[in-house]
């Protein structure tokens, strides 16, 4: 892929500080996403990919911290900026979506006034001009009568569309990218599929980018074009969509694709991935995945595997993929 | 919004008249019960015969049977006659009315400044919690939380009347102060400088002390997130979309606090002797003044029960998921 990432993070690090210890919730992340590229950000709960997000919108809050890394956007550097720079541009050139529309939303203001908001901010217009074009950023994301809704409380839509609700504030300002934290996870099956189809054709009308975090690899395979997958707050492996499902180069990627069968494949029972996900206060030695993996290794339990680039977009952090035991002894 | 309102606070008060009607009840039988009778209080320690205090009793209707005196209690009510003052001579209502509006302005005055100063004093401690300020202002909250008002009263005025001179001592007004105009705004105004202070602090703590934890846990919802991720200013986040929000609890409270505010009033306006209805109704106690202290009693009650009608109403207006039924 040609020309300047849109997103870009490097050596991205946020830690949670506990009772227990500091625990390493993203740990040395890279990623990037091209301009109106969709790149998907896979991993099981509490891998660190919400956390990943939040640390690229700097939405984090104590006790987590980001304590090292680049995040550069549109050729700034996120992370060294003063929090009024940072401000502007969140909700105008960098957006998100939230997981739960039933808590995201101000229960106590009207859905049209939490839209106008942010382009009253943005945009510099007041807030009669801004409701008007709340109504508008409803309309956009199909909402029937947009105009009464924008009047309606939270409590008086249905979650499908307090989604959308939520999907227009994002949408709102156009921007270039559009950060979706499981977007459809609270939702039933059937408006899942809808809000993703809505937030798809969004992004080919405003060209936005979208860096889709989610645990649903059958959405990243319809409407993903490049996938990251994370354990233990690492990535382990990135590709092509097509060449991830095709053949996965990673043990815990090829898991995790076993245990999401497509349904006219699926067995009488699910395969599971055997244990826990490692605590990230005490990571263990050697890969992290090495205590449920099949197809351990000597090195495995021993050191860490670091990121073998096995073609120009495709990394896979398996010690299977050292050309010889001395590439493995020399990291 | 607005009829349905409208018609939400008047079912709400249609409501309250079954209740009012238990309380006057509940009084009857409360100051019955209680040992004691006025005639004693009027005779004092003079010899009376049994041949003038059974005049006297039959004067006042003390010697009809209880039920008797409670329907002609009643009945008088619903024509607003509260009865007569054995004490001060007067119609009850006539005196009620009369000292009503010195409470109304030492506690209302006393209920918008705590209110309103713990809410702010709550929502700036929230934004850094366990910092320099929220610590201080949090142990300054639990000193004032748990100080008797009869003595804060006193060592206010020590301090600030007698021995810095501040602050008069007593009443709501100077004897040749202006009775009209600026002048007399002022002259009561700086009379009410230590009582309201007085007043306040036990009130100011909790809503302070409650804003503070409710803001707390309201910034850490996941609606605030979404502020903060549309770009808004922090201070917009936190007053526009939290403050709102950790408001509702905190209403509820002031509306409560209403009543103990009431009963609190006893306690100043002895002290500084404001000359409310508090102090009738310590006069009216000593005396043991049937009708004064059923009629303040009632007029006290109702009070209450107002106010948390308009808690309710205030409530429904902040919070649209209420539903009006």
């Amino acid at each position: 892929m040609a020309g300047a990432p849109l997103l870009s993070v490097e050596g991205l690090e946020t830690h949670i500080a506990t009772h227990a210890g500091t625990l390493r919730a993203v740990d040395g992340v890279d990623l990037h996403v091209m301009p109106g590229e969709a790149v998907a950000l896979v991993g099981e709960s509490g891998c660190g990919k919400s956390m990943t997000a939040l640390s690229v919108m700097r939405l984090l809050r104590p006790p987590a911290r980001t304590v090292a890394g680049r995040v550069a956007f549109e050729g700034q550097d996120l992370l060294a900026l003063e929090e009024a720079a940072m401000r502007r541009l969140r909700g105008d050139r960098i957006a998100m979506v939230f997981q739960d529309p039933m808590t995201f939303l101000n229960p106590l203001m009207r859905v049209g006034d939490q839209i106008a908001e942010a382009l009253a901010q943005h945009r510099g217009q007041s807030m009669a001009q801004a409701r008007q074009a709340a109504v508008e950023a409803l309309r956009s994301v199909r909402i029937p009568e947009p105009a009464t809704v924008a009047r309606n409380y939270p409590h008086q839509l249905s979650g499908g569309m307090r989604q959308r609700a939520l999907i227009a504030m994002a949408v709102a300002c156009r921007p270039a990218l559009l950060v979706a934290d499981e977007p459809t996870t609270a939702l039933d099956v059937t408006v899942q599929a809808q809000i993703m189809r809505l937030l798809a054709g969004l992004r080919r009308d405003l060209g936005s980018a979208l860096l889709l975090i989610t645990h649903d690899l059958g959405l990243v395979a319809e409407y993903c074009d490049r996938v990251y997958v994370m354990y233990a707050g690492q990535i382990v492996e990135h590709a092509e969509v097509g060449a991830l499902f095709r053949a996965p180069q990673h043990p815990y990627t090829r898991a995790l694709l076993a245990a999401a069968l497509p349904p006219h494949r699926r067995v009488a029972e699910l395969a599971a991935i055997e244990g826990q996900p490692p605590s990230l206060l005490s990571p263990p030695p050697g890969c992290r995945f090495h205590p449920r993996c099949p197809a351990r290794v000597a090195p495995c339990d021993r050191d860490a595997p670091p990121l073998f680039v096995l073609s120009p977009e495709r990394t896979a952090r398996c010690w299977l993929h050292a050309r010889s035991p001395a590439d493995a002894a020399a990291s | 919004m607005g009829p349905s309102l409208l018609l939400y606070t008047l079912r709400r008060l249609v409501q309250a008249v079954p209740l009012v009607f238990v309380i006057i009840l509940i009084n009857f039988a409360l100051i019955h019960a209680a040992p004691g009778d006025p005639i004693d209080f009027l005779l004092g320690s003079s010899d009376a015969t049994e041949e003038y205090i059974a005049q006297l009793r039959a004067e006042f209707g003390l010697d009809r049977p209880l039920p008797e005196q409670l329907l002609a209690y009643l009945g008088k009510m619903l024509s607003f006659d509260l009865g007569y003052s054995l004490r001060f001579r007067e119609q009850v209502l006539t005196l009620i009315l009369s000292r009503l509006p010195a409470t109304l302005l030492l506690m209302g005055t006393a209920l918008v400044v705590a209110s309103l100063l713990g809410i702010l004093l709550g929502a700036v401690a929230a934004r850094r919690p366990y910092s320099a300020t929220d610590n201080v202002a949090t142990l300054a909250a639990l000193a004032g939380y748990s100080m008797p008002v009869f003595w804060l009263g006193q060592i206010m005025l020590l301090v600030f009347a007698l021995h810095l001179a501040m602050f008069p001592t007593q009443g709501m007004m100077s004897l040749r102060a202006p009775r009209e105009g600026l002048g007399m705004v002022l002259d009561v105004a700086h009379h009410l400088v230590l009582p309201v202070a007085t007043y306040s602090v036990y009130h100011l703590a909790l809503v302070f002390r409650l804003t503070r934890v409710k803001m707390q846990e309201t910034l850490a919802l996941d609606f605030i997130t979404t502020a903060r991720a549309k770009g808004l200013p922090e201070g917009r986040v936190v007053y526009r979309h939290a403050l709102r929000n950790a408001m509702l609890p905190v209403v509820t409270v002031i509306g409560l606090n209403f009543g103990f505010m009431l009963a609190g009033s006893v306690l100043t306006e002895t002290v500084f002797a404001w000359p409310g209805t508090g102090r009738l109704l310590f006069d009216a106690i000593q005396a043991r003044d049937y009708p004064l202290l059923m009629g303040l009693f009632t007029v006290l009650s109702v009070m209450v029960i107002l106010a948390n009608v308009l808690t309710d109403v205030i409530y429904a207006l902040i919070d649209p998921r209420v539903v009006y039924r």
